[in-house]
């Protein structure tokens, strides 16, 4: 659907050349939601404004349902924006214009005329869920509803494609899951192809099917989502990982640790990891039947992405004659990623 | 006494109409003007280095020659025109002349405060630049510019009080005529009274329009 080659962008400007982009290789098929996830001033918005021209490439190709978009005439360019949607942070409302006028905005570009556009712009305002407020103005908008008005913009002339630059860094947390289970409606329900970047993890894992991490300019990492929370390949996605799981132990958890007890039996603290499939409630209880070890669950969290359960548990395991170390193999051999914390 | 009136009725009223048509003229022509002020400039949707930097210099050069200076100068120019290069109606010329270069800038301005983000949103729907001065810069930059305009149509008022260099006539006119050389102190007063009373309804119904069309914003 979209494929970037050898993309590079340098701005030249008087402080000097900056190179936004360097060499970024990305394929996305139609029906992703192919989010991008960096740091500020990673090139995030750089990428995706090169993908609807905004920002000329300097090098490299960008090729959208077969088109090559690099090539294209001015009017030729004009025709294909046409086919794809796109929202912003700041939604970037009209402010002279109603919700209605906002969202009639882009069908008036296309040329249509007042009776399919009152028609259409009827449609996509309850698509969103804003038919009460098609006469209020953006200043009378809460910013959730802002971005849906943004929404219902981009989708007026029927895009394959939409991209979609921060679209919910401005709203709180609650505002940010409705703007993005909207947009997984939109993907599913229209079949279009959702380009989203985002510098919060929990936004890709909200929403996304893929992923790619870009840093300093560069994609260094791009995949499944599901691949890249299994075995993130680069210091740059764990870290984004970090803010969406468990990767450090509380410091409430840790005092307690070191508080318990020790008693005559040897003692270890560890933590299981487990992604997918494997239910750990089964595996506590099998621990217990068969070795003679006591299990004390500190702590768990758990957490889907894309319906597939994953999470952490932190047990402490007490037994005698090795019987933990017993249990600990018999864990591991079930393929669960298992670590040894502390030892009491 | 019903001398003075007369003077003062007839001077008003040259005021009035060198004031509201050069006010046309001057949002007739330096809108546009500063409209492709703003769209020829460096990053914008048709950035044109040369003619962005040839009309900034027409722009520059007729507003730092001093207003009586221009009133001369343009004598010739304002015959051609108007076929004649004394009277209320010849003064509209260089008054006119004046305020659009005022009313370019002034328009540019107003255009440069529209959000960037809101171009280039029109910009990623496939807009046109024609369609994105229509229907994005000039509607989102409105209170500005009729903020501008106001500024103009006072700045006009106080141009046109030397139109009496070339027998335009006017309130200033009558000031200076029969207040300053005939020492009619009483006139001086009534004219300055009325010019004061004039600028104090234009900003009032200005600042009303202003007010109207950023409603809701
Ligand atoms: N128009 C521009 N001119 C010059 N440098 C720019 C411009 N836009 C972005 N940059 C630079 O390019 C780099 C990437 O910016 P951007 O793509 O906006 O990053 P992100 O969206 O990831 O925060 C930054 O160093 C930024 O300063
Ligand atoms: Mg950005």
């Amino acid at each position: 659907m979209i494929y970037i080659r050898n993309l590079t962008k340098v701005y030249h400007s008087a402080s000097g050349n900056v190179r936004a982009l360097e060499d970024v290789n990305l394929n996305i098929e139609k029906g992703d939601i192919f989010g991008i996830i960096g740091l500020s001033g990673a090139g995030k918005s750089t990428l995706l404004r090169c993908i609807n021209m905004l920002e000329k490439p300097t090098s490299g190709s960008i090729e959208i349902d077969g088109v090559e978009m690099t090539r294209l005439s001015p009017s030729e360019l004009k025709e294909m924006r046409k086919k794809i949607g796109m929202i912003f942070q700041h939604f970037n409302l009209l402010s002279s214009r109603t919700v209605r006028g906002n969202v009639a905005f882009p069908l008036e570009i296309a040329g249509l005329n007042k009776r399919a556009i009152d028609k259409k712009v009827e449609n996509l305002l309850e698509l969103v869920g804003l038919s009460d407020k098609a006469d209020n103005y953006p200043s009378q908008l809460s910013g959730g509803q802002k971005q849906r008005v943004g929404i219902a913009r981009a989708l007026a002339n029927d895009p394959k494609v939409l991209l979609c630059d921060e679209p919910t860094s401005a709203l709180d947390p609650e505002t940010t899951l409705s703007i993005l289970n909207l947009l997984k409606d939109i993907n599913r329900e229209l079949g279009i192809t959702i380009v989203l970047i985002t510098h919060e993890m929990n936004v890709i894992k909200q929403i996304c099917n893929k992923v790619a991490v870009i840093e300093k300019s560069r994609v260094v990492e791009q995949g499944p989502l599901i691949e890249v929370f299994k075995k993130p390949q680069t210091e740059t996605a764990r870290n984004f990982l970090k803010s969406v799981t468990l990767s450090e132990i509380p410091k409430e958890l840790k005092d307690k640790i070191e508080n318990l007890s020790h008693e005559h039996l040897e003692g270890k603290i560890i933590k299981i990891a487990f992604f997918g499939e494997i239910t750990t409630e089964p595996v506590i209880s099998s621990i217990i039947r068969k070795f003679d070890v006591d299990t004390n669950i500190l702590y768990g969290n758990i957490d889907h992405i894309q319906g597939m359960p994953y999470g952490t548990l932190i047990v402490e395991l007490r037994g005698k004659n090795g019987e933990t170390d017993a249990a600990l193999k018999y864990l591991k051999d079930l393929g669960l990623d298992v670590e040894v914390i502390e030892n009491v | 006494m019903s001398e003075t009136i007369n003077l003062l009725l007839v001077g008003t009223w040259q005021t009035i109409y060198m004031v509201v048509v050069s006010t046309l003229i001057a949002t007739i022509f330096g809108v546009p003007l500063g409209v492709l002020l703003m769209v020829t400039d460096k990053e914008q949707i048709l950035h044109n280095e040369p003619l962005n930097k040839i009309l900034g210099t027409i722009v520059n050069i007729f507003r730092s020659v001093p207003f009586v200076i221009l009133l001369i100068v343009l004598i010739p120019f304002t015959r051609l025109l108007v076929g004649k290069a004394i009277g209320t109606t010849a003064a509209i010329v260089p008054l006119s002349v004046a305020a659009i270069p005022f009313m370019g800038r002034l328009t540019e301005t107003a255009l440069r405060e529209v959000d960037r983000g809101v171009i280039e949103a029109a910009q990623s729907m496939g807009a046109s630049p024609f369609q994105i001065i229509t229907k994005v810069l000039i509607p989102e930059a409105l209170p500005s510019i009729a903020a501008g305009i106001t500024i103009t149509t006072i700045n006009l008022v106080g141009y046109s009080a030397m139109a009496g260099v070339i027998g335009g006539g006017g309130l200033g006119d009558l000031a200076v005529r029969y207040g300053y050389q005939r020492f009619m102190l009483d006139i001086m007063l009534y004219t300055v009274a009325i010019l004061v009373a004039m600028v104090q309804l234009i900003q009032f119904l200005g600042d009303i329009l202003v007010k109207h069309l950023s409603r809701n914003r």
